[in-house]
């Protein structure tokens, strides 16, 4: 069979896009839209799934077969997917509020167990469908609705966490520039197992500028941090550099050191350790910060595991019988009359 | 069929010279026959009283009588050693005659230590048998149990047969040359006293002494050290002639066919894999660890050449989460917990039914709430499983009466759940879950297939798929799984259009789909088999039961009877909808008496349904009725 051709088209559906007007999931729809479109795969092959929040209503716009779940259970749901059907390519949508907070034992579960989804988590760093509470990923002393003195709350760094969840395959990236989206996105599609990729996401209505540190047409010269496999950590155009000092990640004027002292950036590191440190440069979309793949590493996949299991006792026990199951206690036979009459 | 089962001479004739030969003399003590007989292990939870209770039961069962057991354990692995919260029980009726429960008072009691005795002899027989332990019963074993004076020495026991047995010393002494040393010498005194119960109740030997054999073939040693054990407890009996008389029980009559004996967990673990092979479908179980429904999990796991598929998630959410997906991709779709977990994932089992997916809910209820009783049965979850949901959600709800039946009503939920593409709840407890029962097995060709059709065509115009078209008898959708082509749809928690199945808003359309997701599982009553009565149909009292009070209501009217009390008796396994003749079947009498381990939840159903002046009998004590407490009832209620 010839391999179907798509136009992004192919891939909307006849609903009403119903996010606000100028929100960053309408780019990233486009993105995915257009990646799928450019596989070849079939259509009936993909199945998306999202737990509730505005990125959760991704699916419906989405013609492939697809879930808007419950809140924060999209990677359990995905599971129960992915785990039986290893001809499908699944993938997960959530964001900040239901991917970290509400569905956070899910995320990490799903990661470490290295289930064969494709995890897109829309950051915004707020409650969108709520109308504008803090999230998991909102600064401290961010002032909210539910936060009129300022948030008290720590966030979480997803990538650090996903890393710290034995993640097979970590990435940033974010809504505005789609080419690098969709970069990300094959790279993420090709992985074997679990994929999380945390994307930048500017919720305009409730949290508008949030990224502008790596969006900004002046801002982002200096603080977007492309990591590109085997080439030197460098950004500010060449100005400045990454170095490792002390088990950490470090910004040094490219000038001040030996260029061979420059981190090369490999992301199929065995160890997380660097990714890690990388993920460290920045907590938050604040000064220097690491776009890119931190980490991609082969590690077999859930399905493949429970499938050879599957495997293995056929070969050792044979197919099972259910004649046989319901005797494998023991058995008794009552012939005809017992012998006190009955 | 005597001739059928293991004898000590078949002992002697399968014993090779590798294996250590069971030197069994023939004893001169006298027998007296039994038609029934109630016996009750009792000991610390470290003692493997649970294991000597089981093999008690095997060697009756494969002997052929009926039985049926109760085991008892406390919450804990290992509470502390000698204390009344550490007892362990496990209680089992063996009769010649079909049975109904695990039986109300023992006839013998196996006592491993004081606190053994203080908690179990209350409901021992007057004149009953007694074997305790003789070397627990020191001072500090003693003080631990609450005993002020050593019953043994006092006249406490005296309306008791006792057979007093050092079985520490005769343990160790038995044991000597098998190379077990250590902590390790002690942990076969279970078997010595379940040979001393073999010989006072003329228990075959045989199928003990190879269960250990097969269990221990790896630590040989420790297969040696039981049999001699167990040995050593059977030759105690007779050189002691420990009892004037020894007792038998005949095997039962029961219909003819081949039996095994089994628990509800396995059966119903069994009855969902017979259910995969007869729909077709892939079995995916996706559940958490709880207490009494992980048995199941740990059957099903086994099973991975049958194609079933377990997955142990990170919480029961996830459990059924994972559920949802794969009975969205085409699995059959199984999750089981008890209460606590069911409670977890109440939110999810809202959204399976607002998807109209196919799958199974099991709930294996405990004593309750919060983590009430771990390990004692009730059956307190059964308006939580009809109304424990938000919004209007009805589902059906089926539940399991005896170890036996679970098999098939496994079955029966999947061919449901299929059928009209609906979650279903199908309802065990602790004491359908650990008690055994002899099975007739079916003949697994005779059971009906469980017809599956996936949607392969588009149902709409120009080649649109419309998931919400529903089948015009059963009202069920179209199951559409991922990677077929053209059949690309979404489906989420948000209200659908009717037949579209794209979202809405639209006030008439909500009406119309909740009344619509009602009325598919309403219609399920025209399905399910009428409510069929036992006993006196023209009695003036009827009395109508759910779940694993079955043996005891059943038994109980058998006992009315014989006192001259017409009663009749109806079971519900169908708890939603409920059996279309379930009015008139009540109607026909003139007083309802529901007996249920809750303090009247089906009460209240009924008399809500049928405004009727039904009566309960409820009881929350986390033990199954006794046949007497329903029984008198009858008799007050026939006054």
């Amino acid at each position: 069979m010839t391999a179907p051709s798509y136009t992004r088209k192919d891939f909307q559906t006849d609903q009403e896009v119903r996010w606000c007007p100028g929100c960053g999931d309408y780019t990233i729809l486009a993105s995915v839209q257009q990646f799928l479109a450019g596989l070849g795969r079939s259509r009936e092959e993909f199945v998306f799934i999202s737990g509730i929040g505005c990125s959760s209503r991704f699916p419906y716009y989405m013609n492939t077969y697809g879930m808007h779940s419950i809140h924060g259970r999209a990677p359990a749901i995905a599971s129960g997917v992915a785990a039986t059907r290893p001809d499908l390519s699944v993938w997960v949508i959530t964001g900040d509020g239901d991917g970290l907070s509400i569905g956070g034992n899910h995320l990490i579960h799903a990661l470490r167990r290295n289930v064969n989804l494709k995890i897109l988590l829309f950051n915004n760093q707020i409650y969108g469908l709520t109308k504008g509470q803090y999230s998991p990923t909102s600064e401290v002393g961010k002032s909210t609705k539910s936060s009129p003195f300022g948030s008290i709350d720590y966030p979480f760094n997803p990538v650090s966490l996903a890393l710290g969840a034995e993640a097979s395959f970590v990435a940033r990236t974010v809504d505005m520039d789609r080419n690098h989206t969709q970069m990300v996105l094959k790279s993420a599609y090709e992985h074997k197992g679990a994929a999380f990729v945390e994307i930048y996401q500017n919720c305009n209505v409730f949290n508008d500028k949030a990224f502008i540190q790596v969006t900004g047409k002046e801002e982002r010269v200096h603080n977007r941090v492309d990591l590109e496999q085997g080439k030197p950590v460098v950004f500010d155009e060449g100005a400045k550099a990454v170095v490792m000092r002390g088990g950490e990640a470090v910004v040094v004027d490219s000038s001040s050191v030996d260029p061979k002292a420059i981190l090369v950036h490999d992301e199929t590191r065995e160890n997380p350790s660097v990714a890690y440190a990388l993920s460290r440069l920045s907590h938050g979309p604040y000064g220097p910060t690491p776009l890119g793949i931190f980490r991609r590493v082969a590690r077999s996949t859930y399905d493949a595991e429970i499938n050879a299991q599957m495997e293995g006792a056929r070969n050792d026990m044979g197919d099972g019988d259910v004649s046989q199951l319901i005797r494998s206690h023991g058995t008794w036979e009552v012939k005809g009359p017992s012998p006190n009459g009955g | 069929m005597a001739d059928e089962i293991a004898t000590e001479e078949a002992t002697e004739e399968a014993s090779t010279e590798t294996r250590q030969t069971l030197e069994i003399q023939p004893s001169s003590t006298p027998t007296e026959s039994l038609d029934n007989l109630v016996v009750r292990f009792a000991g610390d939870s470290g003692d493997g009283m649970q294991l000597a209770g089981n093999r008690f039961t095997d060697a009756s069962a494969l002997f052929g009588n009926d039985l049926a057991t109760l085991p008892s354990f406390p919450a804990e692995i290992r509470a502390p050693a000698g204390t009344l919260p550490g007892v362990s029980s496990f209680q089992v009726q063996i009769a010649d005659y079909d049975i109904l429960t695990a039986g109300d008072q023992p006839d013998c009691l196996v006592a491993m230590n004081p606190a053994a005795l203080m908690k179990n002899l209350k409901d021992l027989r007057p004149g009953g048998t007694l074997i305790v332990n003789t070397d627990t019963f020191d001072e500090r074993n003693l003080d631990k149990a609450g005993y002020e004076t050593n019953p043994l020495d006092d006249d406490s026991l005296d309306g008791y047969k006792v057979i007093k047995a050092p079985m520490d010393e005769l343990t160790k002494e038995a044991v000597k040359d098998t190379g077990v040393s250590g902590r390790n010498v002690l942990r076969s005194k279970n078997f010595f006293a379940l040979g001393l119960m073999a010989w006072l109740f003329h228990r075959p030997t045989e199928p003990t002494t190879e269960w250990v054999r097969k269990k221990f073939a790896s630590k040989p040693e420790v297969a040696n050290a039981n049999i001699e054990s167990f040995k050593a407890g059977y030759n105690f009996g007779i050189t002691t002639e420990a009892t004037r008389t020894t007792f038998e029980v005949k095997p039962a009559a029961l219909p003819p066919g081949t039996y095994t004996n089994i628990n509800g967990n396995t059966a119903l673990a069994w009855g969902l894999i017979a259910a995969s092979r007869k729909s077709g479908l892939p079995l995916f179980y996706g559940t958490y660890p709880i207490t009494p429904a992980s048995d199941i999990l740990h059957e099903l796991s086994r099973r991975k050449n049958f194609g079933v598929r377990t997955f142990q998630a990170e919480d029961e959410i996830a459990g059924v989460g994972s559920t949802i997906g794969a009975a969205f991709a085409g699995n059959l779709a199984v999750t089981g917990s008890s209460g606590p977990g069911i409670a977890l994932k109440s939110e999810a089992i809202s959204l399976a039914f607002m998807l109209e997916l196919p799958m199974i809910v099991i709930n294996v209820q405990r004593g309750g709430p919060s983590t009430g009783l771990p390990t004692k049965p009730e059956q307190s979850d059964l308006l939580f499983s009809l109304y424990g949901r938000h919004g209007e959600s009805p589902l059906p709800v089926l539940s399991i009466a005896s170890p036996s039946e679970a098999f098939m009503m496994a079955i029966e939920a999947v061919r449901i759940a299929v059928k009209y593409m609906t979650p279903v709840i199908l309802l065990s407890d602790n004491y359908v879950a650990n008690g055994s029962e002899p099975w007739k097995l079916p003949d697994v060709d005779e059971i009906a297939e469980i017809p599956v059709e996936f949607a392969k065509y588009p149902n709409g115009p120009d080649g649109t798929f419309l998931p919400y078209m529903r089948n015009i008898d059963t009202f069920a959708r179209p199951w559409a799984i991922p990677g077929t082509p053209g059949l690309e749809h979404r489906i989420g928690g948000l209200e659908k259009e009717a037949i579209s199945g794209n979202v809405s808003y639209d006030p008439a359309n909500h009406q119309l789909m909740t009344d619509t997701r009602a009325w598919k599982v309403a219609n399920i009553a025209n399905d399910i088999p009428l409510l069929e009565v036992d006993g006196d149909e023209d009695a003036d009292i009827l009395v109508l039961g759910w779940g694993s009070t079955f043996g005891s209501i059943r038994a109980a009217a058998r006992r009315a009877r014989q006192s001259g009390i017409p009663v009749a008796t109806a079971h519900l396994n169908y708890l939603n909808p409920l059996p279309k003749n379930l009015g008139e079947v009540l109607r026909s009498h003139d007083k309802v008496l529901i007996p249920e381990l809750n303090t009247g939840q089906l009460l209240k159903v009924i008399r809500a349904e049928f405004l009727l002046d039904a009566v309960g009998l409820n009881k929350v004590s986390g033990e199954p009725f006794r046949v007497t407490e329903i029984s008198e009832k009858i008799s007050e209620m026939a006054q």
